[in-house]
């Protein structure tokens, strides 16, 4: 038996845009952490066009992780990748490659979940133990916390989700998107400098919130071209953002737990973090927020959640490896807890 | 708020606080809407003041149509507060886990009765949890917090309302969430008549396909 520090698990993440292949070791230390993202000359992301991009670059991604940190395929003790949930082409790709090195190189497989990866990866990079957290980012919107053996979604958008909400919103501006630099940021930057606070949609029904009537409204706005760009950029912020805080406080309320963890590629955004920083302030409980290269899809999540999983007896064997395009979290059972 | 003597802090919300006190000697909670920092100051008033003149108007209706809720003593709008009864007795929450299987069928029934009584009169509650339920000394099931309720006939809104029950007893009552699921749909079809019923739970599907990654979308569209 090899010492956890000296067993490695890789993972696999593809859901989405991006491609990444992540190293961690069973005792959680993160060896690489490689991202290679599939930026669309137009328009949002296409699930072929995304999938294309993923077998072009996975080989290289593949070779960049090992040559990081030094060590052989052979080193390997299983191999983790994102089986849902996300886009089908994109995910049946990243499957494909984590299947083909699990079986050449005789290893197990672990399928993770890529929600529960999010959550295991912002509770080991700052020590969160038991967070309500903010899940928020291009595909999903969800606030999440630990209840009985699995994690359950307290609150969720009903429709579309918070990045893809500011996303549309960018592109039906007309704004452009470059390598490292999200529409999200774009949007963010144009938001402080404005000033003048627009009525939209404020929905919230419950523990969860609908965004699609707000971005219809917001869009309205744009086109008729009364309101400066920046104004609707911050109004689209500010409303939004006390949504997803408004659903966290209930969640934090609810649960009385004494952490709060936020995490996904929105979760880069100053403003946001600052809202529910002060949310957590006035509850008085330990806020973090997961740096941006752990927060946004990455394959070193997908690999310390296969190390979990694997370490508590959890495989996938290759037969039932097909991947779950709409794998909800709670499904999951999380026997590493407790 | 001078009325509030000695305030004792019964809750705090995510949105308001809860205080108990006394009112004209009479046993009152005061609800007050307590001012969220991380919002725009106008979006906050906004909001508070809103939700602050709503919740009486539409608890009075809920009364209105035989499901319980407290008497309301005051609205002080300028303070963001509701003064009103204090009931006594038990949250739904509390007592779930600890009663019988056919008492617990039995209560969701009544819970089911209830909610199709306020949607039959166009009321949305808009927060159906188990922490929003007081089963009071008599018996009879206190619906409390309108503070996110509406006005709507739409089928879209009474679904959704039902489906937020079904969350919140997933979330928070997993064990037994199905078997009082069932119960709150079984007493609700016993208001509303099986044609009604059925319209309701095919627009609960549809809620429940739209929001992302359904497990029971998942069924359907097996691909892989």
């Amino acid at each position: 038996m090899k010492k956890a520090d000296q067993s490695y698990c890789l993972g696999i993440e593809s859901t989405a845009d991006d491609f990444s292949v992540g190293i961690s070791t069973f005792k959680g230390r993160i060896l690489a952490n490689i991202i290679d993202a599939y930026v669309p000359p137009e328009g949002g992301i296409h699930p072929r066009e995304a999938a294309r991009h993923h077998a072009d670059v996975a080989g290289r991604v593949l070779r960049e992780a090992f040559s990081k940190c030094g060590i052989r395929p052979r080193d390997l003790s299983v191999i983790a990748f994102s089986q849902g949930p996300g886009l089908g082409p994109c995910l049946r790709t990243g499957a494909t490659v984590a299947r083909a090195l699990a079986s050449y190189l005789d290893v197990p497989l672990v399928g993770v979940n890529h929600c529960v990866a999010h959550v295991e990866m912002g509770r080991l990079i700052t020590a969160a133990k038991d967070p309500v957290t903010l899940y928020v980012s291009g595909g999903n919107t969800m606030v999440v916390a630990f209840d009985s053996g699995r994690y359950r979604v307290f609150g969720e958008t009903l429709d579309v989700a918070l990045g893809n909400c500011l996303d549309v919103f960018a592109r039906e501006a007309g704004l452009h998107q470059s390598r490292g630099v999200p529409f999200g940021a774009i949007v963010e930057k144009l938001a402080f400098e404005g000033k003048k606070l627009i009525p939209l949609p404020y929905v919230v029904k419950g523990m969860d919130i609908s965004l699609s009537g707000l971005l219809t409204a917001a869009t309205a706005l744009l086109k008729k071209g009364e309101c400066r760009l920046e104004d609707l950029c911050y109004s689209l912020q500010e409303t939004t953002f006390s949504m997803v805080t408004e659903v966290t406080e209930r969640a934090l309320a609810h649960t009385g737990k004494e952490e709060l963890l936020l995490t996904g590629g929105v979760a880069a955004n100053k403003r946001l973090q600052s809202m529910i920083r002060a949310v957590a302030d006035e509850h008085g409980v330990r806020f973090d927020v997961v740096q941006t290269e752990f927060a946004i899809d990455n394959g070193a999540m997908i690999a310390w959640a296969g190390v979990l999983a694997y370490t508590h007896g959890v495989v996938t064997p290759i037969a039932k490896s097909f991947v779950k395009l709409r794998w909800r979290l709670e499904e999951v059972e999380v026997p590493w807890i407790r | 708020m001078d009325t509030l003597k000695s305030p004792l802090l019964l809750k705090k919300g995510a949105e308001a606080n809860l205080y108990l006190g006394v009112w004209h000697s009479r046993k009152a909670v005061f609800k007050k809407r307590v001012v969220k920092l991380y919002r725009p100051a106008k979006l906050d008033v906004a909001i508070r003041v809103y939700r602050t003149v709503h919740e009486p108007q539409l608890m009075h209706e809920a009364k209105k149509v035989g499901v319980p809720t407290p008497v309301i003593f005051l609205v002080d709008v300028k303070n963001a507060t509701i003064v009103m009864q204090y009931i006594e007795g038990k949250q739904v929450k509390q007592l779930l886990g600890d009663i019988s299987g056919s008492k617990r069928g039995q209560l969701c029934f009544g819970i089911g009765q209830s909610i199709a009584k306020l949607h039959c009169a166009g009321l949305i509650h808009g927060d159906l949890t188990t922490s929003n339920m007081i089963v009071g000394l008599d018996g009879r099931v206190f619906f409390v917090d309108f503070g996110l309720a509406e006005k709507s006939v739409e089928l879209e809104a009474k679904g959704v309302d039902l489906h937020l029950m079904k969350r919140a007893l997933e979330s928070t009552h997993y064990r037994f969430a199905d078997s009082c699921y069932k119960s709150v749909i079984d007493g609700y079809g016993s208001v509303v008549g099986l044609e009604k019923l059925g319209n309701v739970l095919d627009k609960i599907r549809e809620i429940e396909k739209r929001g992302r990654y359904v497990a029971e979308r998942k069924r359907e569209e097996f691909s892989d």
